[in-house]
């Protein structure tokens, strides 16, 4: 049996679960969710999954992931439990306009129309396909790169559910929107949340998107995010995960901006089995600013890739990108940031630093910076550095009375702190300062926001925090 | 209280300290010179811990307990401070939150309770008073940005927080403009007890002006080569090191 025979397999696999759940798919989203389908699984068939041949996937290797087994839920069997109860994410303090979903679909009894500005839409995404055809007509998988990537192709073929979020012009949502995400089942399970987001001209919001595990089943999570974020508008994203080590998370965000629009995206990752984040932006207009920022904090044989596409193609844009990485025992982690910047993005202004710590000589991190310029009138930097906990700082702190272990957690906080201090929030950047302490010291397992937690996982062949 | 019988200590094969024998009393103060690279820095930190050094031979005792088998933050615990030639900086870790933790850890090897959010702030507000330490300093970063001056300030400003039995103090004074030179020696004096030692490194009289040594010790070579009065400092200052490396040339 050849190695390409097993990978036939494998996709064939998802084209006829596609082929023989297409009247499902379609049964709660609009045509126009449902017309992007059949190019979706063209592509993915096409492409296949990608392994390391192909470019932007050099260093993750997900057909091991994708050959596994998983059930689906495509007619979404209603989540009884009350959710409080079973659930209480880390972040619960924030004053925040909060939401759940699960395995990707927006929760029914979700309340949150009271505390949202008026014209503000918010909720399923599915639902929302049927109710406002006209918005998704105008933005559904116009942003999202399904050519550049079979993964996100696949998600466009089973897209169903996930949040719906429309800011009117000049509207401007205060609190942060907390969108939860929890994975919960009785089998090992794969999903395909897909999100979508309209700011219109001079609005504002921020979302935090938390991702989280709720039952010790292998979970394949293969989302899509798309927003459009009009003239004037601002817009941030944090992501945080904090998953167990039998996730596989797959997210990709897609952001087209307009001029002297405002955005932010950050992912956190603070716990997962492999992640790859995509973060693509697109500045198609003047003036416009984008800040991409991640930071992954990962042990024993966790996998973590960003992956990174800033197209500057008008003039005048500005674009920050700042990624750090701490792995420890066998962790590997990536990170490849393409900055492309086209014949017509004269007075680009383009940043990227993507700087590691590892904490063993066991754990791996590849780094490559890809630029692409195409005008001569740019700024634009990058680098890269990969080191250890720096011995001298390590010393001050001890002769100071610090012991190994604390010393060492202060300095993996240190050099985190530049990133998380990227958080324009305060709100969040409180909670996520604390989230991020707690990881280092080991202590994100006393939370409940896990299953597994609180249960001997040892032996087990998972970890949570 | 400090007994250091014939230590000697290498990097990569080069041995750097080569028999030191020394013995601190508590009250006492104690002034280390020697021309560049004999090896100062080197006894500083081996004392107080730095695994970049191999102890290839000797002892040293603190109290009685052997200081050469303790890692370092147990030194700092046990009442030892070395205040460093070249003080660390440190982006992101806070001075508040450096100095409580170091506080904290003294306190809880000592069985002590550790102090309130309150408390630690009220040591802290006392001990900048002390060593005349800006506000603006203490609410950044370790060192980061700090002036050569402010970063011996901030070194004296940690050891007054953490109320050393014996500190070793890596010229100190270097960097230091004549105001604040005062300052830093008045914080100096003012921690001073009949029961802690001060060591200062110096290449200069001027601070020994101000912490009056009972004692002048010569390193040269990895080896105390002559000690005396404090009449020695002005001796050296006056004639340089030249005599003595020649009688100790070999
Ligand atoms: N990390 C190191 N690696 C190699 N050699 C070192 C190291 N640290 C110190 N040395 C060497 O050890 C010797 C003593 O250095 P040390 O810093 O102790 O001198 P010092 O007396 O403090 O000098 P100064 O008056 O200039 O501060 C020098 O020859 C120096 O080059
Ligand atoms: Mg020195």
């Amino acid at each position: 049996m050849s190695i390409a025979g097993t990978d036939i397999k494998t996709e064939e696999k998802y084209i006829s679960l596609f082929k023989d759940n297409l009247g499902h798919l379609n049964v709660i989203t609009s045509e126009e969710v449902a017309n992007e389908r059949e190019a979706g699984i063209r592509i993915f068939e096409e492409k296949g999954i990608p392994n390391r041949k192909v470019e932007n996937y050099k260093y993750t290797n997900l057909n091991p992931q994708f050959e596994r087994d998983y059930a689906c839920d495509f007619e979404h069997e209603v989540f009884n439990q009350n959710l409080s109860e079973v659930f209480n994410c880390n972040v619960e303090d924030l004053d925040a306009i909060t939401v759940y979903l699960i395995n990707g679909w927006y929760y029914r009894k979700n309340q949150v129309s009271e505390s949202l500005p008026k014209g503000v839409l918010m909720g399923s995404f599915a639902e929302f396909s049927k109710s406002h055809p006209d918005i998704f007509k105008a933005h559904y998988n116009k942003y999202a790169k399904n050519e550049e990537d079979s993964l996100v192709a696949l998600n466009t073929a089973f897209a169903q559910d996930g949040f719906f979020l429309y800011i009117p012009k000049g509207v401007v949502v205060e609190k942060p929107i907390q969108i939860v995400n929890i994975m919960k089942s009785s089998e090992d399970f794969m999903a395909f949340p897909r999100n979508l987001v309209v700011l219109e001209e001079n609005a504002q919001a921020k979302i935090m998107v938390c991702e989280h595990t709720l039952s010790d089943n292998k979970f394949l999570v293969n989302g899509v995010t798309e927003a459009y974020i009009d003239k004037n508008a601002v817009f941030d994203l944090y992501s945080i995960q904090n998953q167990h080590n039998l996730t596989t998370n797959i997210s990709s965000v897609f952001i087209k901006q307009k001029q002297n629009s405002n955005i932010l995206t950050h992912n956190l990752t603070l716990h997962t089995g492999v992640t790859r984040n995509n973060v693509y932006v697109h500045m198609d207009d003047e003036h416009c600013e984008s800040k991409v920022y991640g930071l992954f904090v990962s042990d024993k044989s966790q996998h973590v890739d960003n992956f990174s596409f800033i197209d500057h193609a008008k003039p005048n844009c500005y674009s920050e990108e700042l990624f750090k990485g701490v792995l420890d025992d066998t962790a590997t982690g990536a990170f490849a940031g393409k900055i492309m910047v086209r014949p017509d993005a004269q007075k680009t202004n383009a940043f990227q630093k993507n700087d590691n710590l590892l904490l063993t000589d066991t754990a791996k991190m590849n780094t490559k910076p890809m630029l692409e310029i195409y005008a001569d009138d740019v700024k634009c930097s990058h680098g890269a550095t990969v080191g250890q906990l720096d011995e001298k700082s390590m010393f001050y702190l001890r002769s100071r009375g610090i012991g190994k272990d604390e010393a060492r957690i202060l300095l993996m906080y240190a050099f985190a702190y530049e990133v998380v201090e990227k958080i324009r929030v305060e709100a969040v950047r409180e909670q996520i300062r604390g989230l991020v302490e707690q990881v280092f010291r080991g202590e994100l397992n006393k939370c409940n926001s896990c299953a597994l937690c609180g249960q001997d996982a040892s032996g087990k062949g998972y970890t949570c925090m | 209280m400090l007994e250091i019988k014939n230590l000697h200590a290498k990097i990569d094969d080069k041995e750097i300290l080569r028999g030191i024998n020394l013995t601190i009393k508590p009250g006492e103060v104690h002034a280390i010179m020697g021309p560049n690279g004999s090896g100062k820095s080197t006894l500083s930190s081996v004392l107080a811990g730095s695994e970049v050094f191999e102890v290839s031979e000797g002892s040293a005792t603190f109290y009685g307990k052997d200081l050469l088998e303790m890692p370092a933050e147990d030194r700092a615990r046990e009442g030892l401070f070395y205040s460093f030639q070249y003080p660390v900086e440190i982006p992101g870790v806070s001075m508040v939150n450096f100095m409580r933790t170091a506080v904290n850890e003294h306190r809880k090897y000592n069985n002590e309770k550790p102090y309130s959010a309150s408390e630690f702030l009220k040591l802290m507000r006392e001990k900048k008073k002390l060593v005349e330490i800006d506000s603006n300093l203490t609410n950044r970063s370790v060192n980061e940005g700090f002036s050569g001056g402010e970063k011996k300030k901030n070194e004296i400003f940690q050891m007054a927080m953490l109320q050393p039995k014996i500190s070793i103090l890596d010229e100190t004074d270097s960097g230091l403009d004549i105001d604040a030179l005062r300052i830093v020696a008045n914080g100096v004096n003012k921690l001073k007890s009949e029961d802690n030692a001060t060591v200062v490194i110096t290449h200069y009289q001027r601070l020994l002006d101000y912490i009056v040594p009972d004692y002048v010790h010569v390193l040269y070579k990895g080896r105390i080569v002559m000690s005396a009065g404090k009449e020695l400092a002005l001796e050296l200052e006056e004639k340089g090191y030249d005599w003595i490396k020649k009688q100790f040339e070999d």
